[in-house]
């Protein structure tokens, strides 16, 4: 099935796009990045620590490069997390981790995207593919609402 | 009368889809798409005893479109609709003059249907609801899901796609692979959900078949060239050729071994084998040309005993290697099971099935043939076990109590 790098196929399709003509617009997906953790726990200075490193810089590039990137950062691990809650006017808190799942949320990037597939693509180049789950989600556009 | 509602019938059945993959195209909206046509189609109703448009397909789109247009203008005061309307109202002032100017846009709509996001029953699903025009009951009918588990499923899905950002569009080359495998993997499951006949009622059965060729039709149309396609398209009518003689008068399962050919689908045959021939012919043997290829050995063979077995084997060898699931492995073994004796079948049945009904039948009938009629005994109790569907039951037992 090497269907890859035959576009012969697709003018048929090309053609009839053009019976609507709106402009793309963008969207702001947040890409949740989830992982278990101790996974890539390398010492710094360590040549698999730069190789990793070098792989999320690679990435951060070419998301700029691309005009997709809004923001993204890391987490510290969830052993430093603390929830918080209101219930009947008290405030309380409980100390992490949260291991309900092996997985846990150790970072966030924030696209802006043409659409799900753009958005995809991207999640799956964060380097934590081949280990973790990457949840994409696309953000409320509250402006939308607000006009309504 | 009666002859315009099936006329109207009619319409709805050949050209809803391609009517609707027009008009999501236009209004970004699967429901509100839908909810458009449905006026439309009432519209004819009653408008259409005064007179039959003389194109059909082109008054149909234009007054769903005016209906959209209807409604977004009872609704601009509190949205933000208008460049929609004004769209609409500039697509509305071109004349349609015959059905040739409505684009063909149903291979958008189908690569919509079966995005990889959306979950793999909801795609075959929204797929027969939207591309085949199937009323939400007929397919919650066809599922044995209530009703209103299948309109919220249909529902979440239009709400999915809107909010999530799912294209309308045909990917670019680059993700045209996996993207057409999930197309061609939901009409495959159309097909197969209407031929297994486990569940569900008969006459939505047969219908599934028949959608399903239906759309393997039309995205074999749409991509002529590509030889998974017409694969698919090949089997479809490969397998389908053999329904007339899949069962007796009392409802049991015919093997094939005792099917009266004569009552095949010979047209079917003709097609198919064609089609597969051109296909393979460009060298890219995929798995669905493959299970084509096999289907062809059945149907080229005059009786069970011509059936070219040795060939089989060195197709399901193939085939083994692109799929390698059990399931694969286990016809595989049946193959080699009649090419060259059942021992060799018995020795290549793979682990892992023993909750599958097939396996324990094919087993069972390898035993038969070897004599070890206690041994095969068994396996036809265990594969009596895990039946639920009437028909093989019957003839399970059949063969069970026909051992000496």
């Amino acid at each position: 099935m090497s269907i890859l790098g035959r576009p012969e196929r697709l003018p048929t399709v090309a053609a009839t796009t053009a019976t609507d003509t709106r402009d793309e617009n963008t969207m702001k997906f947040l890409a949740l990045i989830y992982d278990p953790e101790g996974n890539n726990d390398f010492a710094p200075g360590s040549p698999e620590f730069e190789a990793y490193m070098g792989q999320w810089m690679a990435l951060d590039e070419a998301l700029k490069e691309a005009g997709v990137y809004v923001g993204g950062e890391a987490l510290q691990p969830s052993s430093t997390a603390t929830r918080v809650r209101v219930r009947g006017g008290k405030q309380e808190t409980m100390d992490g981790p949260f291991a309900e799942t092996k997985e846990q949320l150790g970072g966030y990037y924030v696209l802006d995207c043409k659409n799900l597939d753009e958005a995809i693509k991207y999640a799956a180049m964060i380097p934590v593919h081949e280990t973790g789950t990457i949840e994409v989600r696309p953000l409320l556009d509250l402006s939308e609402m607000m006009d309504a | 009368m009666d002859r315009l509602q099936s006329d109207i019938a009619k319409l709805m059945r050949d050209d809803w889809g391609r009517l609707l993959a027009v008009l999501i195209g236009n209004l970004r909206d699967f429901q509100f798409a839908e909810d458009c046509l449905s006026d439309a189609f009432s519209s004819a109703l009653e408008h259409w005893p005064r007179g039959y448009p003389r194109n059909p397909q082109g008054w149909l789109l234009q007054v769903a479109r005016r209906k959209a247009i209807s409604r977004l203008r009872r609704a601009a005061t509190r949205t933000k609709a208008r460049p929609d309307l004004a769209y609409l109202m500039a697509l509305d002032a071109e004349e349609i003059e015959s059905e040739h100017d409505i684009p063909d846009e149903r291979l958008r709509l189908i690569f919509t249907a079966c995005h990889p996001a959306l979950d793999p029953k909801t795609r075959i699903a929204l797929t027969l609801r939207t591309l085949c025009g199937l009323a939400t009951p007929e397919i919650a009918r066809a599922f044995l899901d209530k009703e209103a588990t299948m309109a919220q499923r249909l529902a979440r899905a239009k709400t999915k796609i809107a909010k999530a950002g799912i294209p309308y569009d045909v990917p670019g080359p680059q993700a045209w692979e996996p993207r057409l495998t999930s197309v061609l993997t939901v009409i495959y499951l159309i097909f197969n959900e209407g031929y297994s006949a486990s569940t569900g009622e008969a006459s939505i059965r047969g219908t599934l078949c028949d959608e399903a060729i239906r759309l393997a039709r039309a995205v074999h149309s749409l991509c002529p060239t590509d030889p998974e396609v017409a694969g698919l398209l090949a089997l479809l009518l490969l397998n389908h050729a053999r329904s007339p003689a899949r069962l007796d008068a009392s409802g049991t399962t015919i093997p094939l071994e005792l099917h009266d050919r004569t009552r095949w689908n010979h047209g079917h045959i003709r097609e198919g084998l064609a089609i597969l021939k051109t296909a393979l012919r460009r060298g890219r043997p995929g798995p669905f040309q493959l299970q084509a290829a096999i289907s062809a050995v059945h149907a080229e063979a005059a009786d069970f005993e011509a059936t070219r077995w040795d060939e089989l084997a060195l197709i399901y060898d193939r085939l083994v290697e692109l799929v390698p699931t059990p399931v694969v492995a286990l016809n595989r073994a049946v193959a080699l099971s009649f090419a060259h004796g059942p021992a060799l079948g018995l020795a290549n049945l793979p682990e892992g099935l023993e909750h599958y009904q097939s396996f324990h039948a094919a087993r069972a009938d390898m035993l038969r043939r070897q004599g070890r009629t206690s041994d095969a005994r068994d396996a036809y109790d265990q594969a009596l076990a895990l039946t639920r569907n009437e028909a093989d039951r019957l003839f399970l037992e059949k063969r069970r109590d026909a051992l000496i």
